[in-house]
């Protein structure tokens, strides 16, 4: 199903990550985080841009372990957990981040 | 099927009234054309695919006798349709083992065995229960043949011993065949023979990822603990499942793997090539991708110069490797002898325990109370050990030795009877959450029982898969993601490395405050 933001079509999969990486900008991933109900404030910027800058480097998301660390690191110790980021992304941060992030979804045993 | 009820749970495990066609749907998602293609299949359904279905089916049997004396054999006489969780959490008649069987059955009997193709031509077959290859037959085989996670419970109360899980396998091989694998599974296995793992983890993620996991071992213990990756001429490879790279609690155990691995000072590696213990090739059934898969684990073993090949928490891999690695990529004469080929981390593990090689204050673990649920692949189709039962007794011994509480399930829900987590055998995907929900309510029942009555607070697994699916799941019954714990998470947690700061000696290096 596509997704449509701003007069322009994006191709999506199944489960409505982004097809193309390319495609991706600050409108769409709103669009897609609208898709589901959300909506994106400062905190989950933090997480999402986070997510685009590790996978430029690393053609993957980040484990989430490397994840809160992250988190932890810029934003203070009490945000650098996997509770903090469930509750920004109940479905899950790897997943739910990965797909307003416009990377794919990880996949495996996870 | 995106909205489903999730079970309502009873104390004791409730058989439900048959509801025909409380399952029924499209099934999972259906693989793409460059999924199929990396696996040697026909990009999408194949213009005669009944008659390839059917020519597919009969090189399955002459391949395998099992299938064919597991066809013949059921007398119907209904012992295992009280046993399969999803039947039990879904109502839907044909989740029963033996009605999922005959999906399949039906079709061999028209076309493989000598009454069928004699009434078939009186047009008679009904009278046997033979079927033609139909799509209608095909759409039931693609959504219930996805319903069963191929955990073999159902097996051990056959009085046949009828393998359904050979005959799940049976059917996603013959569809997949024809044009029509699924998505989740097939997309993960081109990932592991482009990339090395089910994750798609490259190799500078991975050895990121280990090195960030050195650190917190050091910044929490003081003690250097390596992760080494890809280091020739150590004695020992460790595969282990890309999900202890990535997931929680998996990580927990590999931290614990590391450590155990650090006291006992035995030199060992990971592999990028081999950076995946899981086998999704037996899920589809597909004998010549298992191999495959099995390959660059003998590989990576040779390349690396290692003479141990020690497995860490993965359920079906440790199926895989116990009983067929060494027919998929032996002989394995190059590596040591003297030790198990290939070894699983709780055996090692438990071999320094019992040599009093490892030194644990499982007072670390005393804010639990833990429970084991024994994963289907291990307990069912595997060993530990040099005793019968050493795949039951050796986990849970590990565990009593790192934790003063421990308590188990119900007898009926564990050891060989032990219920599947419900996402097993390539289930694990997002789009069959109804049949993972569904197929939890047995486990979940006699984990809320222990609960409720004995105070369990945790419950230990090792299997990435039973972790990642407990973890999803959990919630739906009311329970705590974070209750599902690696066991070697609970051994490095009361592991006391040689030189570690202990709490009490940190407490005397601060200065007193009186």
């Amino acid at each position: 199903m596509p997704l449509d933001v701003n007069g322009k079509s994006y191709e999506t999969d199944e489960e409505g990550y982004l097809a193309n990486l390319n495609d991706w900008n600050e409108d769409v991933a709103a669009a897609l985080a609208a898709a589901d109900d959300a909506e994106l404030t400062e905190s989950h910027w933090e997480v999402i841009n986070f997510l685009r800058e590790y996978y430029e480097e690393y053609q993957i998301a980040p484990a989430v372990r490397v994840l809160t660390k992250a988190i932890g690191k810029k934003l203070g110790k009490d945000k650098g957990n996997s509770k903090y980021l469930y509750e920004l992304f109940p479905y899950g941060p790897a997943k739910q981040a990965c797909k307003y992030a416009g990377l794919p979804k990880p996949t495996g045993c996870v | 099927m995106a909205d489903f009820e999730t079970p309502e749970l009873f104390k004791n495990i409730h058989v439900p009234k048959v509801q025909p066609g409380a399952m029924a749907s499209d099934g999972p998602f259906i693989a793409k054309p460059d999924h199929q293609e990396a696996l040697g299949f026909p990009h999408e359904l194949v213009d005669n695919w009944e008659q390839k279905a059917v020519e597919e089916m009969g090189n399955t049997l002459k391949k395998y006798r099992g299938l064919r004396v597991f066809l013949d054999s059921c007398v119907k006489c209904g012992a295992c349709t009280d046993k399969c969780h999803y039947y039990l959490g879904s109502s839907d008649p044909k989740n029963m083992p033996v009605a999922r069987q005959d999906l399949l059955r039906s079709v061999y009997r028209k076309y493989h065995t000598p009454a069928g193709k004699f009434l078939s031509k009186l047009g008679l077959e009904g009278l046997i229960g033979a079927k033609s290859m139909t799509k209608e037959v095909l759409d039931d085989w693609y959504n219930y043949y996805h319903q069963c996670s191929e955990c073999r419970r159902c097996s051990v109360y056959c009085p046949y011993g009828i393998d359904t899980a050979e005959i799940t396998m049976a059917a996603r091989d013959i569809m997949a065949k024809v044009g029509q694998g699924q998505k989740y599974n097939n997309e993960i296995i081109g990932k592991v023979y482009k990339i090395g793992n089910n994750l798609g983890l490259p190799e500078p993620a991975l050895a990121d990822t280990l090195e960030g996991l050195e650190e917190d071992i050091e910044d929490e213990t003081g003690v250097k603990v390596e992760l080494p990756l890809d280091r020739k001429g150590c004695d020992i490879l460790l595969v282990t499942p890309s999900a202890d790279f990535f997931a929680e609690p998996h990580v927990d155990g590999l931290m614990g793997y590391a450590k155990v691995f650090h006291e006992a000072g035995v030199s060992w590696t990971l592999s990028s090539k081999a950076s995946e213990a899981a086998n999704f090739g037996m899920f589809i059934g597909s004998y010549e991708n298992m191999r495959k898969i099995s390959l660059r684990i003998r590989e990576a073993a040779i390349d690396l110069g290692v003479k141990r090949i020690i497995f860490g928490e993965c359920g079906h891999a440790w199926r895989v490797a116990y009983s067929f690695l060494n027919t998929l990529a032996g002989p394995f004469d190059f590596l040591d002898q003297n030790y198990p080929i290939p070894q699983h981390i709780c055996e090692f593990t438990h071999d320094l325990i019992q040599k009093d090689k490892l030194k644990f204050d499982p007072s670390e673990n005393d804010w639990m109370t833990l429970t084991f649920h024994d994963s289907c692949n291990v307990a069912r189709a595997s060993r530990m050990g040099d005793k019968p039962g050493g795949q039951f007794t050796i986990p849970r011994d590990i565990i009593k030795t790192v934790c003063n509480n421990y308590v188990d399930m119900a007898p009926e829900t564990i050891g060989e009877g032990t219920y599947c987590c419900g996402g097993g055998g390539g289930l694990l995907t997002d789009d069959l959450m109804a049949v993972r929900v569904k197929g939890a309510m047995p486990r979940m029942t006699a984990l809320t029982n222990v609960v409720k009555d004995d105070g369990v607070t945790h419950m230990a697994a090792i299997c990435a898969i039973c972790k990642s699916q407990f973890s999803k799941v959990l919630p739906y019954y009311d329970m705590g993601m974070d209750m599902i714990v690696s066991v070697h998470q609970l051994v490095s947690n009361a592991l006391i490395l040689t030189g570690q700061e202990t709490d009490d000696e940190a407490e005397q290096a601060e200065p007193s405050t009186e």
